[in-house]
């Protein structure tokens, strides 16, 4: 705890270089202390029931929260907030889902739960407008704004292929626990949107990985620091004309939802789901290949709930 | 209410409207409902006459009732309503205190400036141009200097604060990214803020007196105003009071005339006579004391003020410009110009014709956009029509949902619309330069602009092997620019969007139903 108090410390100041930080102790701090984890499954999958009960039985069957979440800790939740659209949309996070995680971190003691996302439209309007502002607040956790380029300080990647350095929000560099959020769907760029690409919404500079190989950016940044938890919302799934979509036909409703720690093979699961090979979401194979995770998910332990019809 | 009242009155009513306006102005968290802009600005003099030319309607009918309270009253418009000029009276204020101006002198009217300077403007009007009206008219300076300048600074201040309260793990004031400020957005306000700060520090209401054209033509009428401020010369004294305490320099003790065209009904000189000999009264007599010819003279201080105006503009040209820094390497196809032909105007504002008729420049839609996708502009609209705003797709694209720029044009430049007719203005038409683009350059995806695209005018379709190519389809496109905005090819974007000369009904996109499939098994 020591050593992270004066690295949040350092960050809060400004007198460590972000840079030092991100080669440094830090990540290895947070393998240590996750790599210690000893969960039952390595991957829940639960269907059939509301977002927020889908979630507490899937945590549940997990441990609890509080295998994550310490007292006192940190903790920041990032959900897809990327449009100004309403839920049913389903560009966003649901936002009971979202509301739902960050009561079951504060119950099991986080100190503060921080919710951000660097949206693609106008950053106000997209936390009101996904309903996940308001869900958040009731739920105790704090909105902090993520379009705002003063947040965001720059990182290097040293085992990245393409993206040797980033500008990270400082929510992600300082928080004790990070947890993912991502919604399911479908994407014009990057063939879909799930786990790895929702990364995209803690960066500031984003625009370099469109314009240097996107997959292998996306891949690059598992490199740095993962999440501590994989959320994946597929209850109300955007099939085409992601990721803004362009109305509601655009949605299928599926009432799904997978948790799980490993990025990849959650993102394996999550293109099976939606329905496609995940060989042709090609930043799944890349981030394989840096050994960020693995694409057999035949090999993992997964608990299947099924919450009725 | 007794006359000695009047002051009273003036200052606080005055100081409440500038607490209104200014907060419109520089209003960064979106607290104010626009429909307080309407309410707000219904009596600014310029913009309402502008509407009315274009909606004659109750709403825009502001600047009747102030020609009507002038032609009874005098300018009271210079004192109690417009921004810049109870600005201008806070500066003067500040000088008092600080015992900079003791007292004012009376001065003879700077007739020689003040009747050119409004010609001017007439005869700009005459040839189609708001130009000069732009750069003179007090609510759009104010407005100019609010926004551009001020706002920006308030930003800073916030930012400052937010992050001093985030080391103690508080964030309900988050920091904002600033407006972008270059010396083509500030060097038009700036001037006007030194001068008229410099004018007012030294000389009360010099400028409404020997600029200002609102104040000119409002001067014209009040000379003929049924009630005027007038000495009683029997009961006088020739104390000189009034005459020490009037900023705008046109009470003539040895005459014992008030020169009401200069007037501003400030009440100034009712609150200080002792005699109570100066007040309102009506008007009988002679008002020819105005009328005199004046003799052009040239004072020191005047031409030590305009030579330092000018080495501030020259100092300002060289402020650092703040680039958005593109944060790629330099692409060689982002180097190469689009051929855009015509400059984009915001929602609602129908035609670029229409728009710059009536457009005052007062940055109160370029204030309130959330995106800040509307910016001043430089040339765009050719040298006239400097700093009518833009829509600017290299800082932000216009939001989907949002209709505020029309909300708050007092002028009708921009008329108000709704979300529904919003989401169909086709402001201007998407071009895509295959060539230019990443996909095509580097072989490698992108779909920056589809990704941002609300109609999916844009679209990814495919190319070759796994990749796929932006394709556009002009009759859904409503030229919102987020495509432009989000192509990583900078500067010179691989997909831009060129502007409507007179906006257009865009297609709804076609809707098909997508089929549901269910399935029992965890597809895992
Ligand atoms: S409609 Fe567009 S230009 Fe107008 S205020 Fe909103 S975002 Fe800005
Ligand atoms: S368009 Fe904007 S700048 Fe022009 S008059 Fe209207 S609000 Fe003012
Ligand atoms: S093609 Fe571009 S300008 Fe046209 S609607 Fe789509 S994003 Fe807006």
């Amino acid at each position: 705890m020591k050593r992270r108090d004066f690295i949040r410390n350092s960050v809060g100041f400004g007198v460590l270089s972000s840079a030092a930080l991100s080669m440094g102790n830090f990540d290895r701090l947070m393998a240590e202390e996750t790599d210690a984890l000893q969960l039952p499954y390595d991957m829940v999958a639960i269907k059939g029931g509301e977002a927020a009960e889908m979630f507490e039985k899937g945590i549940a069957s997990l441990g609890g929260m509080k295998q994550f979440v310490k007292p006192n800790q940190t903790v920041v939740v990032k959900p897809n907030i990327g449009w100004d659209s309403a839920p049913e949309r389903a560009a966003n996070t649901n936002p009971l889902l979202v509301a739902a995680i960050v009561e079951s971190c504060k119950r099991a003691g986080a100190k503060a739960v921080y919710v951000f996302d660097n949206t693609c439209a106008e950053g106000v309007r997209c936390y009101k407008m996904s309903g996940i502002e308001d869900a958040v607040k009731k739920a105790g956790g704090t909105m902090v704004s993520g379009r705002t380029e003063g947040y965001y300080q720059e990182v290097s990647l040293p085992n990245a292929k393409r993206l040797k350095t980033a500008r990270v929000h400082e929510l992600i560099i300082k928080s004790d626990v990070f947890i993912n959020v991502p919604v399911l769907k479908n994407h014009g760029g990057s063939t879909l949107s799930v786990a790895m690409k929702n990364m995209m919404g803690v960066v500031w500079d984003r625009e370099f990985w469109h314009s240097n190989d996107l997959h292998q950016c996306i891949a690059d940044f598992t490199t740095y620091r993962k999440p501590d938890l994989n959320v994946i919302d597929a209850y109300r799934v955007m099939k085409r004309n992601g990721p803004r979509g362009v109305s509601v036909a655009d949605v299928a409703t599926m009432k799904y939802q997978i948790i799980g720690k490993d990025i990849v093979a959650i993102d394996t699961a999550a293109a099976k789901v939606f329905g496609i090979d995940p060989k042709q979401v090609k930043h799944i194979a890349l981030a394989e290949q840096l050994g960020s995770g693995t694409t057999n998910i035949d090999g993992l332990k997964v608990n299947r709930i099924s919450m009725g019809a | 209410m007794k006359q000695k009242h009047l002051k009273i009155f003036r200052v606080v009513f005055s100081l409440l409207l500038l607490l209104g306006i200014t907060s419109l102005f520089v209003d960064f968290r979106e607290l104010i409902p626009t429909a307080w802009a309407d309410r707000l600005l219904f009596l600014q003099f310029v913009p309402s006459v502008i509407q009315f030319i274009t909606v004659p309607a109750v709403l825009s009918a502001g600047f009747i009732i102030i020609l009507v309270l002038t032609a009874l009253f005098g300018r009271v418009y210079c004192s109690f309503i417009c921004p810049l000029g109870i600005f201008q009276d806070i500066v003067s204020w500040i000088s008092k205190k600080a015992k900079v101006i003791k007292r004012y002198k009376f001065r003879k009217a700077l007739n020689y400036l003040r009747y050119p300077v409004l010609a001017l403007v007439v005869i700009s009007l005459l040839f189609g141009s708001m130009f000069v009206l732009n750069l003179l008219d007090p609510y759009s300076s104010f407005g100019r200097i609010f926004s551009d300048i001020v706002r920006p600074g308030i930003i800073a201040a916030n930012n400052g604060l937010a992050s001093l309260f985030e080391k103690f793990d508080m964030y309900f004031l988050y920091r904002l990214n600033l407006d972008l400020v270059t010396w083509k957005t500030v060097f038009i306000p700036a001037v006007l803020v030194i001068a008229v700060v410099v004018l007012a520090f030294y000389y009360g209401r010099l400028y409404c007196n020997a600029i200002c054209p609102v104040g000119t033509v409002l001067g014209f009428l009040s000379r003929f105003s049924v009630f005027r401020i007038r000495m009683d010369k029997a009961t006088c004294t020739k104390c000189g009071k009034c005459a020490f305490a009037c900023k705008s320099t046109c009470i003539n003790i040895k005459t014992q005339e008030v020169d009401n065209s200069r007037c501003v009904a400030c009440y100034n000189c009712i609150d200080v006579c002792p005699e109570n000999s100066i007040k309102y009264m009506t008007g009988k007599g002679s008002a020819k004391a105005a009328f005199k010819p004046v003799a052009v003279t040239t004072d020191d201080s005047k031409r030590e003020f305009i030579g330092k105006t000018l080495v501030y503009a020259v100092a300002l040209t060289g402020l650092s410009e703040k680039v958005f820094s593109a944060e790629t390497e330099d692409r060689p196809a982002g180097k190469i110009k689009n051929p855009k032909k015509y400059p984009v105007t915001p929602p609602g504002s129908v035609s670029i014709r229409h728009f710059t008729d009536r457009c005052t420049a007062c940055h109160l839609c370029i204030s309130v956009c959330p995106t800040k996708t509307l910016q001043p502009s430089f040339l765009e609209y050719g040298f006239t029509g400097m700093s009518q705003p833009h829509m600017d797709y290299g800082i932000e694209y216009c939001n989907f949902e949002c209709t505020k720029c029309g909300e708050v044009c007092p002028t009708g430049a921009i008329l108000p619309i709704t979300v529904e007719e919003k989401k169909l203005e086709q402001l201007g038409k998407v071009n895509f330069v295959k060539t230019k683009c990443i996909v095509y350059t580097d072989n490698t995806s992108c779909g920056s602009c589809s990704e941002h695209c609300p109609t999916q005018a844009v679209k990814m379709v495919p190319y070759k092997d796994d990749l796929t190519i932006p394709e556009t389809d002009t009759d859904i496109c409503i030229g919102c620019g987020a495509c432009e905005f989000a192509c990583p090819v900078k500067p010179h974007t691989a997909i831009f969007v060129d502007g409507n000369t007179v906006h257009q009904v865009a297609k709804a996109p076609k809707v098909e139903e997508l089929k549901q499939e269910s399935s029992d098994d965890f597809l895992f």
